[in-house]
Order: structure tokens, then C-alpha cells, then sequence
């Protein structure tokens, strides 16, 4: 026998067995899933969740996908919270400390509580990377929030109303457009197609008969 | 920690360990081409003729699909007894974009770059989609010692030699120039301090060319494209639905019936030129098989083109990843990318030997691991029998820290169960992952029906009967920014006569004809997992 705990999902009780996720808890008291569900694996943020166990002071945040459930837990999902999405154009901007003042100043507001940190489901050190966006230090700001699923709890919990998760995806393509190494080899490549350099050894193995490209496919060399 | 296996599965994991340091730099032996057609014939999931039957009408009649796609597309229409005034549409676009993952929104981007006015609709949110979940990478022939050419033999050996060609062309011409889209977008690849981006092998591939982001690749391609889609201006209307397919009075295509999915509200889109991008059909369950896929994937795309006329290709094809988590039940069919592989982690049985080479293609390395345990070698777990695959070794090549750098999300994701791959092996079984098959397109990414596009894992062929791994990335990238290019240029001739459903009525007669009769009522939007009391 399975051995059964109590959930409280928004502040109603339900008994659902102890291996079961948030997730499918819900599912187990019968909900059908629209909001709130998307990748059931941890990658998307669709269903960012705040918990509390009974009696205990402490708030957390997670995804519902990807926690299991205790025994007196206070659910609420949070499917949806209005982030502020600043609009640039990626061509035009630089990756110069001034345009995140431009785009996002209230990170300047960061009163430092760390609630944004203690929240995070993915369990980023959220605001470092608000500190490094400060700076204008974007690679760092880039690595630090890499692993970001932009479910938004550090956002609800953050006093100084800062978006996190949008400062930091500029951050990461900032990053990647301009302060990371150009691929060389990517863009000759891109090129050199462009210029038909390869048109006639694709066409070569199109014209190929089955046999011959049978043959070809099981002796080919397999780099090491 | 202690690691949440049983007594047995402890034992089997110290037969695993003890055999570790004499594979490290061990190369398997891979099969022959006889073998492979004899493994894949005796275990692949796609040969097990119980579970598809006959479609009975439509342009594949006489064709065989997996029973429960056949049953969806023969089903009642969800637009059936009602009266939809489609003279005065909700909305009036130019282009139409139904799905909101890495496919749509490729299309959505290009098509507006090309001047177009075009919209996307979503049945969750934008971004909630298998691409947010590829993890290993995406290929493109981009290095000196690789080329185009050398891309399509892997891509056409992969599938069997069954993928349309033209299609298979396109996807390797245009693979680097996708890549350096991305790049210049703003996607954070792994490169070195110069630039070269750091590709590994997948299984199949015969050059090193996958491109990551960490085993966040598509999360993280994801993440760039929806912002740039917002950053344009591109409406979004999501938890949106599209039931049906309109046609015009002359064939071509002209919009779709919308269903709010939190209201129910129907509304009308009236389109010039419409393109599918709903993505594939893994929370269908196949053979009942868990999936890796994302809540959404329900084959809504397949449906909607098929009652519409449009003809399906290798519709009889899935992919069944061979490493999904058999253990613990709170992952349970989810995806452990194959780049865990390619860094090299092997197949280990129950007695600590390697019974194949771990970078077979997904077909046969799913086939190897079924065979495996139907031969009485699996590793036992409460869930069933699976496969060890050995993690620790990743570290053991690579030097410590490799495997937290570049498999953060799968040490993420074990970690929350009290299990580090890092110490102890994982236990894997195959999972149901993809489409191979779909809608059939010329290279143009026009389906049957006229200016009706489509994109990503709702297209068929380009993959023949089997994908390799960093194809569908690519693929999506490549044949989304294809469909909106040119879609995003028919629209500017097309002229619509007046919009019609007479295309679903006639589907449903041909049913009735067939002597089908059914309660079910298609496309299936989300799968239900309430508990069944």
C-alpha cells in the first residue's frame, strides 16, 4: 500500500500518495491541466509554484513538474506573472553598461534581500547575476543565469519590482552576439555554400544509385 | 546521500564499477548493416504490427499508421453541428502561423522580415514546445574536415535511405547558414576562447558536428527566438487552439477555425497563406510507451491537414529514444539527451558488460536495449527492467567538474531525486520521442494544399524512418525560416475567393461511407491524466 500524505492545493485538502510531483498531484485530485503545465520535465517554467508547509515561516518556489510533495503542503501555482519585457532591436544595441540603465534602471533599485535567490526553482544565485548585469559585466551575468527556465518567482518576490529573468536573456544575447569570439570557420562555411563551392559534391552523392550510396554510407570513415 | 536504488540494483551497480576503468578508451564494436536490419526487425517497436492498422480514408487510404492516430484522424470534428460565420473573421492576416514552438516561431520571424503580416497562434504559451526540451544539440556541417555532402550520406544512412532527397538537401545546404542565424541572433553556443564552436559526435554521425548549448541547446535557442518574436512586434495569441482548417472555393487554403482553450470562445482567422508547425505526438502514447515529449504533442497538426486533403509520409515511423528514464517514477520517460553518450557514457546490462557500441543510431540502440532485456539482462527496477548507462565514466575521461559543466540540466534533474550521476550509473530504457513521419512537403515547405506550409516535426520526409540526433533542431530552424520566407512572398499574389468547411463535411461522409462510427472527436488538443476512479 502507498503510503498517502496531505496537500492543500490553493488551501483545499487533498489526500494524494507521497511519490507523486506537485504536478501530478494536482492531476490525481482531478484537475485537468491547461495553465501551469507544459514540458513536465523542468525546462520550461510553465509551472512555477510557491509552497509553504504548515507551520513552517519559510516560502519556496519551484516547478511543480519537478518537486515532490510533503505532507501538509500549502500549494499555489503561479502560471503566469507579468514580467516587464523591454522591446530593442538586437542589431542596434551594444553591449555597453548603458544600455541595460536604458532598458532596465530598476535593477539599480535592488535593495539586496535575496528573496529573488532563496525563491529561485532552478536554484541560481539570482542576485549575483542582477549584480553582474549592473555592472555591465554581461558574460558573467550570461553564465550565472544560463540554466534560467524564465518562470518568473524571483520576480514575484522581488521588492524592487525587477524583471530578472528578461535582464538577464539580454544579458545572454548580448553575450552572444557581441562580446563572445565570431565562429570563423561558421561564417566561411555560410559563405562558401553561398558561393555554390559545394553544390557539385552534393549533387554527386544525390546522382548516386542506391547501391552505391549504401555502400558509401557503410564504409565511410567515422571520425574518432 | 544515500542513493535511492534497491539492495539488488546496489549489487548490479557494483558490477558496473568494477568493470569501469577498463572501458575508459574501450571502443565497442558497431554492427554491420545485416545485423542492424536483423536487430531492428525483431525488436523495434515500429515493426510491432498489433499496434497500427489501416487508415480507411482520406490520401493515405490503405496505408498503415499507429492505431491511435488512425482513430484521431477518422474522428468527429470538433466544428461538427456548428454554425461558424467565417465571412466575419476575428482576425485577417496575411500569414497564419499555428504553433508556438522553435518552428513557428523561425517562420514567424522570417515572414516578417519579408514584409508579411503575420500572426502565430498557440495552443499553450509560446516557447512550450520539444524544442524548449532538446537537450543534446544541433548538427551543421561547419568544420574543415566535414562538408555538406558527407551531412547527407549520415542523414539518408540514418533514415534508412527512405528521406526525400531534395529535403535532405536543403537541411544540410542550409545547416551552417541556420547555425550562424542563431548565432547572430544571440544564441550562446560553447565555443572555445576562439571562436570554434565544440561539436561532438551523435550516434550516426560520421564527423563531429554538433553544436551545443550546454544541454540546454534547445532551451536556449527557444528562449532567443521567442524574444526576438516579441522584440518584433509579432502577435502572440496563445492557450489558442486551431480545430479546423478553411479552405476557399477554389482549393487553396484561407485560415483556420480558433478555439479559445480556457473559454471555448470560436473565432475565425482568415488567412492568405497558413503554415503548420503543431509539432509531434509523443503524449499519445504510443504502444504505450512514456513519452519525452511536451504536453502539447497530440498530432494536432496531422489531423487538421489530413481532413483538409493534404497527404501524409511515413505517418507509420516514430522514434523511440533509447535513453529514457526508467527510474524514478517522478521522471519516468524523460529524456536523457544523447549527448551523455556522446561524452562518452556506454550501455552497461546488469552484469556490468557493454552488449552494444552507445552511439549506434536511436533505432538501433533502442532495438539493443529492448533485446537486451527481453533476453533476461536488464537491471531490475520497482518500474521495471532498463539498462545502466555509465555515467561516471563521463567524468573519468573528461577530468571532474565535465560532467557538471556540460550536462547541468540532467545533473539537475537526478539530482532532485537524490540521485548524482556523477557517482552512481542511471537506469534507461527507450521512450517515445519523436515523429519521424508527418505532412509530406515539396522542398518549397508547401504541402498538398495549396499555400498550406508546414515546418518542423509535423513535416514528413526529411528524416526517412529514423532522425538522428541534432536533426531536428536543425530541421526546425532550416524548414521554419523556409516556410516563412515563402510564405511571407505567396502571400503577396494570393487573392481568396470565398472561405469554406466543405472539405470537413465531405471527410466525415467518407467516414460514414467507411462505415466508421465513433464517439471520439479529434484534433485531441491535451492528453488527460486525471486519476481514473
Amino acid at each position: 500500500m502507498e503510503e498517502m500524505i496531505n496537500v492543500y492545493l490553493y488551501g483545499k485538502k487533498y489526500t494524494v500518495p507521497s511519490s507523486l510531483t506537485i504536478m501530478e498531484a494536482f492531476e490525481y485530485a482531478g484537475y485537468q491541466l491547461v495553465r501551469g503545465c507544459g514540458c513536465r520535465n523542468g525546462f520550461c517554467g510553465a509551472c512555477a509554484t510557491i509552497y509553504r508547509i504548515k507551520g513552517q515561516h519559510e516560502l519556496h518556489g519551484c516547478l511543480a513538474c519537478s518537486t515532490k510533495v510533503e505532507d501538509n503542503m500549502y500549494v499555489a501555482s503561479l502560471p503566469f506573472f507579468p514580467l516587464e519585457k523591454k522591446i530593442y532591436n538586437i542589431e542596434e544595441i551594444k553591449p555597453t553598461q548603458q544600455i541595460m540603465m536604458q532598458l532596465y534602471p530598476e535593477i539599480y533599485s535592488c535593495v539586496g534581500c535575496n528573496a529573488c535567490t532563496k525563491a529561485c526553482s532552478q536554484q541560481l544565485n539570482v542576485m549575483q547575476y542582477i549584480a553582474y548585469a549592473q555592472r555591465g559585466e554581461y558574460e558573467k551575468c550570461a553564465e550565472e543565469s544560463f540554466d534560467c527556465v524564465m518562470c518568473g518567482i524571483c520576480s514575484a518576490r522581488c521588492p524592487a519590482g525587477i524583471s530578472h529573468p528578461q535582464v538577464a536573456l539580454l544579458a545572454r544575447r548580448l553575450t552572444g552576439k557581441y562580446i563572445k569570439p565570431e565562429a570563423k570557420h561558421l561564417t566561411e562555411r555560410v559563405k562558401a555554400i553561398e558561393n555554390g563551392e559545394f553544390d557539385a559534391l552534393v549533387e554527386a552523392v544525390m546522382d548516386k544509385p542506391l547501391e552505391e550510396l549504401k555502400e558509401m554510407y557503410n564504409t565511410r570513415v567515422i571520425e574518432k | 546521500m544515500s542513493v535511492p536504488y534497491t539492495a539488488e540494483m546496489l549489487e548490479s551497480v557494483k558490477k558496473v564499477e568494477a568493470g569501469r576503468a577498463d572501458r575508459i578508451g574501450f571502443e565497442p564494436r558497431r554492427m554491420t548493416a545485416e545485423e542492424k536490419e536483423v536487430i531492428l526487425r525483431e525488436n523495434h517497436p515500429d515493426y510491432n504490427m498489433d499496434s497500427f492498422k489501416t487508415i480507411e480514408v482520406g490520401p493515405n487510404a490503405g496505408e498503415k499508421a499507429p492505431i491511435e492516430l488512425v482513430d484521431l484522424l477518422q474522428a468527429n470534428s470538433r466544428v461538427k453541428g456548428m454554425d461558424i460565420d467565417l465571412a466575419h473573421p476575428t482576425y485577417d492576416v496575411d500569414v497564419l502561423i499555428i504553433g508556438g514552438g522553435g518552428a513557428g516561431a523561425s517562420a514567424a520571424i522570417e515572414a516578417n522580415e519579408g514584409g508579411a503580416n503575420v500572426m502565430i497562434v498557440t495552443k499553450l504559451r509560446i516557447g512550450d514546445a520539444n524544442t524548449m526540451m532538446a537537450e543534446g544539440g544541433i548538427q551543421a556541417a561547419d568544420k574543415e574536415n566535414d562538408s555538406p555532402a558527407q551531412h547527407y550520406l549520415d542523414v539518408m544512412g540514418g533514415g534508412h535511405f527512405a528521406n526525400v532527397p531534395e529535403l535532405v538537401k536543403k537541411l544540410v545546404c542550409d545547416g551552417p547558414s541556420a547555425v550562424n542565424w542563431l548565432d547572430h541572433l544571440g544564441v550562446l553556443f560553447d565555443k572555445d576562447e576562439n571562436g570554434v564552436m565544440i561539436t561532438t559526435h551523435g550516434g550516426g554521425t560520421s564527423r563531429k558536428r554538433m553544436h551545443a548549448a550546454a544541454d540546454y541547446s534547445g532551451a536556449e535557442i527557444m528562449r532567443v527566438l521567442r524574444d526576438e518574436v516579441f522584440n518584433r512586434g509579432i502577435p502572440v495569441v496563445d492557450f489558442t487552439v486551431a480545430i479546423e482548417l478553411i479552405k476557399d472555393t477554389e482549393g487553396k487554403i484561407g485560415g483556420a477555425v480558433l478555439m479559445n482553450l480556457e473559454t471555448n470562445e470560436i473565432m475565425v482567422a482568415r488567412a492568405k497563406c497558413v503554415i503548420i508547425a503543431t509539432g509531434g505526438a509523443g503524449r499519445l502514447h504510443y504502444q504505450g510507451f512514456p513519452t519525452s515529449n511536451h504536453y502539447g504533442a497530440t498530432a494536432d497538426g496531422l489531423v487538421l491537414a489530413y481532413r483538409a486533403g493534404a497527404r501524409l509520409l511515413y505517418q507509420d515511423t516514430l522514434q523511440y529514444h533509447p535513453t529514457g528514464v526508467k527510474y524514478p517514477a517522478q521522471i519516468y520517460g524523460a529524456l536523457v539527451t544523447e549527448k551523455v553518450r556522446s561524452m562518452g557514457a556506454m550501455f552497461v546490462n546488469k552484469d556490468g558488460e557493454v552488449f552494444m557500441h552507445p552511439l549506434e543510431t536511436r533505432d538501433v540502440a533502442a532495438s539493443g536495449i529492448i533485446r537486451e532485456c527481453k533476453r533476461g539482462n536488464g537491471v531490475p527496477t520497482p518500474l521495471g527492467d532498463g539498462i545502466w548507462l555509465d555515467t561516471p565514466m563521463i567524468d573519468m575521461i573528461h577530468g571532474k567538474g565535465t560532467l557538471e559543466k556540460r550536462l547541468p540540466g540532467m545533473l539537475r534533474m537526478y539530482l532532485r531525486y537524490g540521485i548524482d550521476m556523477r557517482e552512481v550509473p542511471i537506469v534507461i530504457y527507450p521512450t517515445l520521442h519523436y515523429q519521424n513521419g508527418g505532412i509530406r512537403i515539396t522542398a518549397d515547405g508547401m504541402s498538398d494544399i495549396e499555400n498550406l506550409y508546414v515546418a518542423g516535426e509535423a513535416v514528413g520526409g526529411i528524416h526517412g524512418r529514423n532522425r538522428l540526433m541534432g536533426n531536428s533542431l536543425l530541421d526546425i530552424i532550416v524548414f521554419g525560416r523556409n516556410a516563412g520566407q515563402q510564405a511571407s512572398k505567396k502571400c503577396k499574389s494570393v487573392t481568396l475567393a470565398e472561405l469554406t468547411l466543405s472539405h470537413v463535411d465531405q471527410f466525415a461522409e467518407a467516414c460514414a461511407k467507411a462505415g466508421i462510427v465513433t464517439d471520439l472527436v479529434s484534433p485531441k488538443l491535451l492528453p488527460d491524466y486525471r486519476r481514473k476512479v
